[in-house]
């Protein structure tokens, strides 16, 4: 592994995600069969599936949140599987992560929510004594700044998700991975969700992997594209590319 | 001839669980004196257990001092032994009734809630959003509602145990003639440390196996939001039997090192 490690750190310095050979199983059911992926810097690279085809997992996988069966995943050149806790954190620093149904901690204020990454990763903030000021510039990113002392349960569905991107944006990280962004929202929402990820993106520089099986959402964010189906990276490109497959499993995701 | 035994699915599942919960248990004692230490969060939550279980448990305390008093009341003046009254109704709260309804009480209202919230926050994937943001989770969540409902389940208990007997003492004072000082008096002579150390010590115990089950429950709860109200009913059921467990065995032990 430690080989695999340096030729992509020598070959491909752009790349800061690398997932090969990925597989995962509960009990019978192989969700992951092999799968592969890399993300290059600055990239915005969408993974689409049907439902329960593993996307989740594979996102899981690559923050450790879940241990895969086998396979390498590599970020930012650290193999995350050998990876101890404390080296672990200190690289989840660099990636945000917006789940996808926000996941804002109920029983804090906004504030306290924003506040909360910041606990841990206080070295990367540098000598931050008050904090409200990095609160505020997270939150009017969003275009929430008034919302800074409400509950979660007092913001709209739509608000929540901006509120949790505020919340993954405060410790400015390298890399987002937004889990279904845009599921159970409006369309126009969606839309809204969608137009923050392109700002945040140029405005923050970072790399995003999106995994969603909202085709609008692929077709304006992505930059590139993976269809995961039966557990394998099935078909690569991007969007246009996609759309003009003739084989029926591509095909079956651009069906209107 | 087939000679292997079948475990029954209930009881193979019942042991599985107790297995689980003991590793649950093992990880609560190699997190709790590893830093960094959540003071802040344990102060919190040593606030929420105490502060909203006070109302039920001075409501239910002073409930059973009325009641124990006025049902014994009876039976004593028959024998002439109402004298005896104090002695009796002190003991039996100090030793056995305040600290097991304290924590039954204490199981329904604390053990329910943290199954409740844990369970909540791991469907709604707030326990992950935790991890991910560098937070220890189990540190933050689970280490801090074990220790504070193990500090705060005693502390609980002086208090129902002091608001039944004074429950007692009125009806006494009422029916009897009997008045505040010498009420008091004739407990406090009655009871001895081999009455106050073990019941506290036992109350300790009881609060730990609430926090404990309670944080087992919801930490691991699964199944989506029908799992929420499993975790919170089964941390109820769970931690009452434990209870009574616990209860026999610190009653056990008591009677070795006490004379009971």
């Amino acid at each position: 592994m430690h080989d695999i490690k340096e030729e992509v750190m020598t070959k491909d310095q752009e790349v800061v995600i690398d997932i090969r050979d990925l597989y995962k199983s509960f009990g019978e059911n192989r969700v992951l069969n092999g799968f592969n992926m890399k993300l290059n810097k600055g990239e915005n690279l969408v993974v689409m599936g049907k439902s329960g085809s593993g996307k989740s997992v594979m996102i899981k996988c690559l923050v450790g949140l879940m241990q895969p069966d086998s396979g390498y995943i590599s970020v930012m050149g650290n193999e995350i599987r050998i990876l101890d806790r404390d080296s672990l954190d200190t690289l989840r620093a660099d990636i945000g992560f917006l789940f996808q149904g926000s996941a804002l901690y109920d029983s804090m204020t906004v504030r306290e929510n924003l506040e909360f990454p910041m606990r841990r990763h206080k070295e990367k903030l540098g000598q931050v004594t008050d904090t409200l000021p990095l609160v505020m510039e997270a939150l009017e990113n969003v275009g929430l700044a008034h919302t800074v002392d409400l509950m979660p349960e007092e913001l709209s569905g739509g608000m929540k998700r901006r509120i949790a991107l505020a919340r993954t944006l405060i410790l400015k990280p390298k890399i987002i991975l937004y889990d279904e962004p845009t599921s159970g929202l409006d369309p126009i929402t969606a839309k809204e969700i969608i137009e923050l990820m392109r700002s945040v993106q140029l405005k923050y520089q970072t790399s995003a992997l999106i995994i969603t099986h909202d085709v609008d959402c692929a077709r304006v964010i992505s930059e590139r594209m993976i269809l995961l189906v039966d557990g394998i990276n099935y078909a690569e490109g991007t969007y246009d590319e996609l759309v003009k497959m003739t084989d029926p499993k591509v095909e079956a995701f651009f069906k209107k | 001839m087939d000679t292997t035994i079948t475990i029954p699915k209930g009881v193979r599942n019942f042991f599985i669980e107790v297995g689980e919960m003991s590793f649950f248990a093992g990880r609560f004692f190699k997190e709790a004196v590893k830093p960094p230490f959540e003071f802040k969060e344990l102060l919190r939550q040593c606030y929420q257990m105490g502060n909203r279980s006070l109302v039920l448990v001075l409501v239910t305390g002073f409930i059973i001092g009325l009641v124990l008093t006025l049902q014994s009341r009876p039976t004593l003046v028959e024998f002439g032994a109402e004298s005896w009254m104090p002695d009796m109704v002190g003991i039996s709260i100090v030793r056995e009734l305040g600290p097991v309804i304290t924590a039954l009480v204490c199981a329904g209202r604390i053990a329910s809630g943290i199954g409740a919230e844990l369970g909540s926050m791991r469907v709604t994937e707030q326990i992950d959003a935790m991890e991910v943001s560098g937070t220890n989770p189990f540190k933050y969540l689970v280490v801090t509602r074990i220790l504070a409902a193990t500090q705060m389940l005693p502390l609980l208990v002086i208090v129902g145990d002091a608001v039944a007997l004074y429950g007692s003492a009125m009806v006494e004072n009422f029916k009897g003639n009997v008045s505040f000082q010498l009420y008091f008096y004739r407990v406090f002579d009655a009871l001895s440390f081999g009455d106050l150390i073990p019941a506290t010590i036992k109350s300790f115990f009881f609060g730990f196996a609430i926090g404990l089950v309670g944080c087992f429950k919801g930490y691991n709860s699964k199944k989506g939001t029908a799992g929420v109200g499993l975790a919170a009913n089964s941390a109820v059921v769970f931690t009452s039997m434990l209870l009574f467990v616990i209860d026999f065995i610190a009653v056990f032990i008591s009677d070795i090192f006490f004379d009971l």
